[in-house]
């Protein structure tokens, strides 16, 4: 084994048992704390298949944004500091079915994947032009623009929905504004 | 290879590696052994000089500042009370408040030194000595930066005391908010190199210092900066007169250490990436052939910023947390974007009209400038005004109740 696998091998056994971990913890806190853990194994093994840049941007999204938003959340809601209920309710065998046929479907699909067993040669291209080529890809009209404006788009719209839900209700009245 | 007095750091570097390889090592794992060394060493030496050395810096500019003289009793000038600090900080009890997650409580001072800590591996000291090359070196910063984040969080919730979750809320307010104009910025030197990587964009330097390229955007970044390092007038995550002491309330003996070096430590880092991002980092006459000269303008302008934020800090008051949300988003965000697209605007001009490319992007940062500063005042009237009305108002009101 080369020090990678060995590598990959530890960080795969991490994420995995701390994304069991956050179904399974009883403070709330601590799940999110194990899906931070969960984030940054991913993380790693975007550094180990040498995609710097995603890696970097799972920390910076999955990590410094949603994952602070989620904790920033759940500290918000009440009694967050002795929040010890079980986690587990009686439609857990179905959570677990549809992870397990998930799983399953991702074997197969995978499994007929003809190269899957033989190790990828690295790509024709020097590690850091990926990143540019990437970028151009996005806005090239033969690329994914499209998609890329589409995505754009719902991003937006999802942004200017937020801000209207979260906007307070307008206030009519006089005494309304006094309060 | 002979040794170069102007560039020793590629001669220890080859030396080491000379040494471990003639042991009988595999050169790779020579190499990844001298990295982790380096690393080693790099955040020892840094933890000693923020610790030590740069408490003693800043107490005695405070001092200078209020009219007193600073410590002055352990070694010359008092150079040595750093250590003596250190000594005992080391010394103290450690205490672990009752109710507190032990796990979380002791792992939030880690993850907080270390994200400041791992901020230094993509700085580039001199042309021969950085740690890594990343060619996303602009991210990595702020997703390392954003661990910090979460290291606070996690010292503030872990404490189990109100004060201290009281500051982890306001910093994490005010660093995620904060984080976004820094981001949009970046994007200005990383426009002006083609990559995002510290080692290209100082290169990319050796003409003209972005400063003079884009200085509304480095404005900006040393702000978003302060904002992120918690220091006034941006401390309100540890504001003494509402919080106690903020998120750190619990903390005691080397583990509160921890969080004093690594904010001082966090101070000299945003220094070193201003100067190595907008000024030029180790550029200068002949840094280019002598590394170790490059090293010491790094050093040089890393002071310069240092003592400018050092300044600011003592001399402005602490801005409450409406307004601090409210610079951030009404006005540094909406500056931020319009620094960006003008500085795009420019750079293509400047490359579609073969105009001089300092006078396009100056002429665009005072076009930007004198517009903010218009809208500024537009704004300030409308609140006075409306300020007004309300006060003849109430004033109105309070007569007709008198009579």
């Amino acid at each position: 084994m080369t020090i990678a696998q060995i590598v990959f091998l530890v960080i795969s056994a991490t994420t995995l048992v701390a994304s069991i971990l956050v179904v399974t913890s009883r403070k709330m806190v601590h799940a999110a704390l194990w899906l931070v853990l969960s984030l940054g194994g991913v993380a790693v093994l975007f550094v180990l298949l040498q995609a710097s840049f995603l890696a970097v941007v799972q920390v910076v999204i999955y990590i410094g944004a949603i994952a602070i938003l989620i904790i920033f959340a759940v500290m918000l809601t009440r009694r967050m500091m002795y929040d010890t209920g079980s986690p587990i309710n009686r439609y857990w065998w179905a959570g677990a079915l549809a992870a397990v046929l998930l799983f399953a479907g991702l074997v197969v699909m995978l499994g007929q994947i003809p190269s899957i067993t033989t190790q990828a040669s690295a790509l024709p291209i020097p590690e850091g032009e990926l990143l540019s080529l990437l970028g151009t890809a996005l806005v090239d009209v033969n690329g994914y623009m499209l998609p890329f404006e589409v995505a754009s788009v719902l991003l937006l719209a999802a942004l200017i929905g937020s801000l209207v839900v979260a906007r307070p209700m307008e206030r009519k009245t006089e005494e309304g504004d006094k309060r | 290879m002979d040794f170069n007095f102007w560039d020793p750091f590629t001669w220890i570097g080859e030396w080491l590696l000379n040494l471990l390889v003639g042991w009988g090592l595999a050169e790779t794992i020579a190499l990844t052994l001298l990295r982790f060394a380096g690393a080693v060493v790099l955040a020892l030496v840094l933890l000693l000089i923020g610790g030590v050395l740069f408490t003693w810096l800043d107490r005695k500019l405070s001092a200078r500042i209020q009219d007193r003289l600073g410590p002055n009793r352990v070694g010359p000038f008092g150079l040595f009370q750093g250590i003596a600090d250190t000594l005992k900080l080391l010394t103290k009890e450690d205490i672990i408040p009752a109710g507190a997650d032990k796990i979380v409580f002791n792992l939030a001072p880690l993850l907080v030194t270390m994200s400041v800590v791992g901020i230094w591996a993509v700085v580039p000291f001199a042309p021969t000595l950085i740690g890594t090359d990343l060619n996303v070196g602009l991210l990595y910063i702020i997703s390392v930066g954003s661990i910090g984040t979460l290291g606070i969080m996690m010292a503030g919730w872990a404490s189990n005391n109100k004060f201290a979750l009281l500051g982890a809320f306001r910093t994490v307010a005010q660093m995620v908010a904060y984080e976004v104009p820094m981001v949009v910025v970046l994007l200005v030197p990383t426009m002006f190199t083609g990559s995002m990587s510290v080692h290209a964009i100082v290169e990319g330097q050796s003409s003209l210092w972005y400063v003079a390229l884009a200085p509304v955007a480095a404005l900006i970044f040393l702000t978003t900066s302060i904002a992120e390092l918690g220091r006034a007038p941006f401390d309100l995550l540890e504001a003494e007169s509402e919080l106690v002491a903020g998120f750190n309330t619990e903390y005691t003996g080397i583990k509160w250490g921890m969080f004093f070096a690594s904010e001082f430590l966090h101070g000299l880092t945003i220094s070193a990436l201003t100067a190595a991002i907008f000024l030029g980092g180790w550029q200068g006459p002949g840094a280019e052939a002598r590394p170790l000269l490059g090293f010491v303008y790094f050093m040089i302008k890393t002071m310069v910023v240092y003592f400018g934020v050092t300044l600011l800090r003592f001399s402005m008051p602490r801005v409450r947390i409406d307004q601090l949300l409210d610079l951030n988003w009404k006005f540094l965000t909406p500056l931020a974007l319009a620094a960006v697209c003008v500085t795009a605007v420019a750079e293509k001009l400047a490359l579609a009209t073969n105009w001089s490319r300092l006078g396009v992007h100056i002429i665009a940062n005072v076009g930007l400038l004198i517009l903010t500063l218009g809208a500024l005042w537009v704004r300030a009237r409308m609140v006075r005004r409306r300020f007004e009305t309300e006060q003849m108002r109430l004033a109105a009101r309070s007569e007709s109740a008198a009579d």
